[in-house]
């Protein structure tokens, strides 16, 4: 099986220890991966905007980049669930259809390709979940508050197997964290209440560490502990699952 | 004013933000306490959302099947194109029957169509019989939510408001006798009243008869009194029988407000003796969006608000922040269709983080219809140059990795080294409440190209 490793552009860029600690994990697992130095960025952020066409090339970039692999896996729900449901823009070629079928969250391959739920971690925090909003509604990555059925959630399946997490329950469980890309610049006054709404949160309940499966939730919420110095932390999931042996 | 510009006004009041984020969110809370308890809660949505598909891909038949049912059943029926033929329809037959004092239970159609300030440049009394709605008259105002008017109201600006209006004493806000004094008003208005104006929640196809679901009872009220009622409906509230009302009863109440069901599912069929039923058929705007296919499901919506309760961005924004009649994740989908450049601010007034379409009774994919919308509003309605200029150019960065490599290594220098007062000046709004990351010195890319390299040398030593 053929694994092509896509790591978002700014997790790229801001966060290279978020795309080692999952290159890391997945080569831990017995993993073969690849990652393809010409990848960039997935479109998301121009089609959101609503500027769709000029995401094309990035699109057809992604493609061309990805579409020998098996499974294209990613450390962001975001990026994953965009090539999904967007890259209806393109011509659906065969190698276009496969490539969106094959791509894959990371903790979603872990789970249902890898069908590993103990990944050999220790990680001895008390840690909070934020449900980024494209995984866990876009790709269904966990059951959310609104629909009515049987709780489940990769991301617990996976942190549950950490030795030292303790998951702290929310108020609100899956509350946006308002960054939505544009408008975390666009809406400022809403995307900044938000924010400060879910650090709350989790504050509240005594979570030491933030964790989540995309890195762009915890860039805004990051900027905000920073600015207003909250005694609390970020870390994309990849890293915990990542951390001791 | 866009929506942005009216969020940011309402977020300078935190606590109010606080306040109005917090009240909604136990409707929310409650939506979900009473959804979780029915079995088949999802079924229920695919049943609801079918029904409305097909009537609404045979709505010509049905309205055709409704209008001579009803017409049988003795309610005369009339039809609007717009807003305007809407209002001087119903002031033609309040004229014709000499009322002066219409008393109106909830509709949002009425808002919509500006009903109230038609008839009362006629010299036609309307009185808003909901107490939220009424409260909000009194303030006049617009409603900010569709089963909460006045929702952003505490209790102590009501207390204001009927001390000024109701001649009621300073009470600290005392609901009970704020509500009682409300309570007493609207009794003298019902029993004075010279005709009744309702809203329609479902009109049925099968039996020409329509149900008005309210919890104050005052739908009933004034249309028991009245000798005219007057039942003014979109033209997409039709159902084809009235088997599928169950399956819209329990989605709507509880979707709305937790209830099982509304305190009163009032079904009218037919006039008592001497009395009159008309109902208005209303257009406006909703064939056109009928013919959009993108977005015709957007008139599957059956008026509960839930989509409002659990938006992040309604509730820290203010039902006032979109400027429109119906507010929040629905009217954002509603109101480009009736102006484009009115509103084309309001698709964008959201994070697409789906909790609309989840909640939604009728499977509305509202947040997938935002994301069309900009689309269409990019296109059509001319947007600012920075805006343009930077998609652009990002779009040319991400189609070519080594332009895409460089540009992203000078950023990561910027942030490394610029002062603060550069990085944080003025233009970067990301900054103002916000830190920027770090620069790292080496990307992802440059980190993996390093590590192929070792093990290259590696291999060859």
């Amino acid at each position: 099986m053929s694994i092509g490793l896509f790591i978002p552009c700014y997790i790229d860029q801001l966060y290279p220890k978020v795309g080692i600690a999952t290159l890391e994990l997945l080569e831990k697992l017995n993993v073969q991966v690849t990652y393809p130095s010409g990848q960039t960025c997935c479109g998301q952020p121009m089609a959101n905007a609503g500027y769709e066409r000029e995401s094309l090339g990035a699109c057809q970039n992604f493609v061309k980049n990805f579409k020998d692999f098996d499974y294209v896996v990613t450390p962001s729900g975001s990026c994953a669930y965009h090539v999904k449901k967007h890259y209806n823009i393109m011509e659906q070629t065969p190698t276009t259809q496969k490539v969106r079928n094959n791509i894959f969250e990371l903790c979603d391959f872990i789970i249902n390709v890898l069908k590993i739920k103990d990944v050999g971690a220790t990680f001895p925090f008390r840690v909070g979940l934020h449900q980024s909003c494209h995984g866990l509604r876009g790709l269904r990555l966990g059951s959310c508050s609104e629909r009515v059925g049987n709780h489940y959630s990769y991301m617990e399946d996976l942190l549950q197997q950490v030795k030292g997490v303790r998951i702290m329950p929310l108020n609100r469980a899956d509350e946006c964290c308002g960054f939505g890309g544009t408008f975390a610049v666009t809406e400022e006054a809403v995307s900044i209440k938000m924010g400060k709404d879910k650090i709350k949160d989790h504050l509240n309940n005594g979570v030491e560490i933030i964790t989540a499966t995309d890195m762009s939730c915890l860039m805004h919420l990051e900027g905000l502990i920073m600015r207003n110095k909250q005694p609390i932390k970020v870390m994309h999931i990849a890293e915990i699952l990542n951390s001791g042996s | 004013m866009s929506h942005p510009k009216l969020a940011n006004i309402f977020n300078e009041d935190e606590k109010k933000v606080d306040w109005h984020d917090k009240a909604l969110w136990f409707v929310r809370h409650k939506r979900d306490l009473s959804a979780h308890k029915v079995k088949g809660w999802e079924t229920l949505r695919e049943f609801g959302h079918q029904i409305k598909a097909h009537t609404l891909a045979n709505l010509d038949q049905y309205l055709i099947e409704f209008e001579k049912n009803a017409l049988s059943n003795g309610i005369e029926v009339h039809w609007a194109t717009n807003a305007e033929e809407h209002n001087k329809i119903v002031h033609r037959i309040l004229k014709e029957c000499q009322a002066k004092k219409v008393v109106k239970s909830k509709s949002m159609l009425t808002e919509e169509c500006h009903l109230n300030p038609f008839l009362e440049e006629r010299g036609i009394e309307v009185i808003d019989t909901d107490l939220g709605e009424r409260i909000v008259q009194l303030a006049k105002e617009s409603p900010s939510h569709i089963v909460l008017p006045a929702i952003h109201k505490n209790r102590h600006e009501v207390d204001d408001l009927f001390q000024q209006h109701l001649n009621t004493k300073p009470c600290n806000g005392d609901p009970q006798y704020l509500t009682q004094k409300a309570r007493k008003h609207l009794r003298e208005k019902f029993i004075n009243a010279d005709a009744a104006i309702t809203g329609v929640n479902f009109a049925i196809a099968e039996t020409g008869g329509f149900v008005v679901c309210t919890n104050e009872g005052n739908a009933d009220m004034g249309a028991h009194l009245a000798p005219v009622h007057i039942a003014c409906m979109g033209m997409e509230k039709l159902i084809p029988k009235q088997d599928h009302l169950g399956v819209f009863l329990r989605l709507l109440a509880r979707s709305a407000t937790g209830q099982p069901i509304t305190t009163y599912s009032s079904h009218f069929k037919t006039p008592a003796k001497g009395l009159k039923m008309h109902i208005v058929i209303v257009d406006n705007g909703r064939s056109e969006q009928l013919g959009k296919p993108d977005f015709r499901a957007s008139l599957h919506c059956i008026r509960c608000g839930a989509c409002m309760n659990t938006c992040p961005i309604y509730r820290r924004s203010g039902g006032h922040s979109y400027n429109y009649t119906i507010p929040g994740p629905i009217g954002s989908i509603l109101s480009p269709g009736k102006d484009l450049k009115k509103h084309s601010s309001l698709p964008f007034a959201s994070t697409l983080c789906g909790s609309c379409s989840d909640v939604c009774p009728v499977k509305i994919d509202i947040h997938s219809q935002l994301y069309k919308w900009r689309q269409i509003i990019t296109k059509e309605m001319k947007q600012p140059m920075l805006k343009r200029k930077s998609m652009k150019i990002m779009g040319s960065l991400f189609s070519n990795p080594t332009q895409f490599n460089r540009f992203a290594k000078f950023c990561r220098w910027a942030l490394r080294n610029l002062p603060k007062s550069i990085l944080y000046a003025k233009p970067n709004v990301w900054g103002k409440s916000r830190e920027l990351p770090k620069g790292p010195k080496m990307s992802f890319t440059e980190w993996h190209q390093n590590r192929e390299n070792t093990k290259r040398m590696k291999n060859n030593g």
